[in-house]
């Protein structure tokens, strides 16, 4: 039995321990905002926080989730959240919108480590979250816009 | 007639048995360990009697693993790691950043658990994500890539480029740091590095003991 915190709530799990973690949100917790993409971390679809950093959930055997936290896109809260939301809705980042909650989950995160990041951070950061409609301009637009948003 | 073909059955069944065997053993032999995978136990150079010779082939014996793309791979001379066996940079575009973790936001640990994982996705070169809790680039002092076994070998003992370590801390960082141990067991669809870290710690042992020689 795995027993991890899914945004704010305690959760559990009884199958395979070595379901995916993204499997164990879509399938059962049903929570679909998270993406499967590429399922060998090569492309971020599937980007969650885990324990305050981002993590591959398609790469995470459930089991070594056990005892810690767990944040989707359907429950990343605070500051930054919501300045990237903001920011996102502001100049209508997505275009068909597939990798935007990877790309948002590495954003928050980013932001919550560096509120104010250089073009060379987001590139950083942002380095393995593809995005097939190529966004990446308005992207790193919306996150400059972001911090700027938390700089008041 | 019935008894002929049971007579029939058992020789050929017979026959098939021992093509199964030979083929076998035939491929048996087929993998049988080429020469760059194996690594020769310290023990095999105690004929050299120049200690000073001896000493150098024991550290050249123990270059197959220190000169290893699995090795050399995380010990570059740049920024970004390099992958696989023909040490293309890593992909995703990843960067060392503060203590050769990553950077904020795509840190090592975002891909690289506490152990290897079998991947879900179907990829032709990408079976595993390989893992170790300690997951983390060399520091820019102790890049490898594209240097000679003579340089490598006099980096390894310079304090001042292997993380302050004595010669003893050598033979423990070699024969028994998990991260360097992971070596051996890189995870599905990895090549491991030669020997064992058992054979490989020994050979830096002996290595050490012999006067620490290096390559010309």
């Amino acid at each position: 039995m795995v027993t991890f915190k899914l945004n704010g709530q305690e959760r559990s799990f009884d199958g395979d321990p070595e379901t995916p973690l993204l499997w164990v949100l879509r399938d059962f917790e049903k929570l679909t905002g998270t993406k499967y993409g590429c399922g060998i971390a090569q492309c971020g679809a599937c980007t969650v926080h885990m324990d305050g950093t981002t993590r591959r959930s398609c790469i995470t055997p459930v089991s070594t989730v056990d005892g810690s936290e767990i944040v989707t896109i359907e429950g990343v809260t605070g500051k930054e959240a919501d300045a990237v939301r903001k920011a996102w809705v502001a100049i209508d980042v997505p275009q068909c919108g597939y990798c935007q909650s990877g790309q948002i989950m590495s954003a928050v995160s980013l932001l919550q480590m560096t509120p104010k990041p250089t073009d060379a951070d987001i590139d950083g950061a942002m380095a393995g979250n593809i995005c097939r409609c190529a966004t990446y301009h308005r992207i790193r637009q919306a996150i400059h816009d972001a911090a700027d948003i938390l700089e008041g | 007639m019935r008894r002929n073909i049971a007579f029939i059955s058992i020789a050929l069944c017979l026959a098939v048995n021992a093509a199964v065997v030979a083929t076998n053993i035939s491929f048996a032999q087929d993998k049988s360990v080429p020469e760059k995978d194996s690594l020769k136990p310290a023990s095999a150079f105690q004929s050299i009697s120049d200690e000073k010779q001896r000493s150098v082939a024991l550290f050249e014996e123990a270059g197959k693993v220190i000169q290893h793309p699995r090795c050399v791979n995380c010990h570059p001379v740049g920024d970004r790691p390099l992958q696989d066996i023909a040490m293309h940079p890593h992909q995703p575009p990843v960067s060392r950043g503060e203590a050769g973790m990553g950077l904020p936001g795509m840190t090592c640990n975002t891909c690289h658990g506490a152990e290897n994982v079998k991947v879900v996705g179907q990829a032709e070169t990408i079976k595993s994500i390989p893992g170790n809790p300690n997951w983390h680039l060399a520091p820019i002092e102790m890049a490898w890539e594209g240097k000679t076994l003579s340089y490598i070998c006099k980096q390894i003992k310079d304090p001042q480029r292997n993380g302050g370590k004595s010669l003893d801390g050598i033979i423990e960082h070699m024969a028994h740091d998990d991260l360097v141990g992971w070596g051996w067991s890189p995870g599905e669809g990895r090549e491991p590095v030669p020997g064992t870290q058992k054979a490989f710690g020994e050979l830096i042992q002996a290595w050490i003991q012999s006067g620490a020689a290096c390559p010309s």
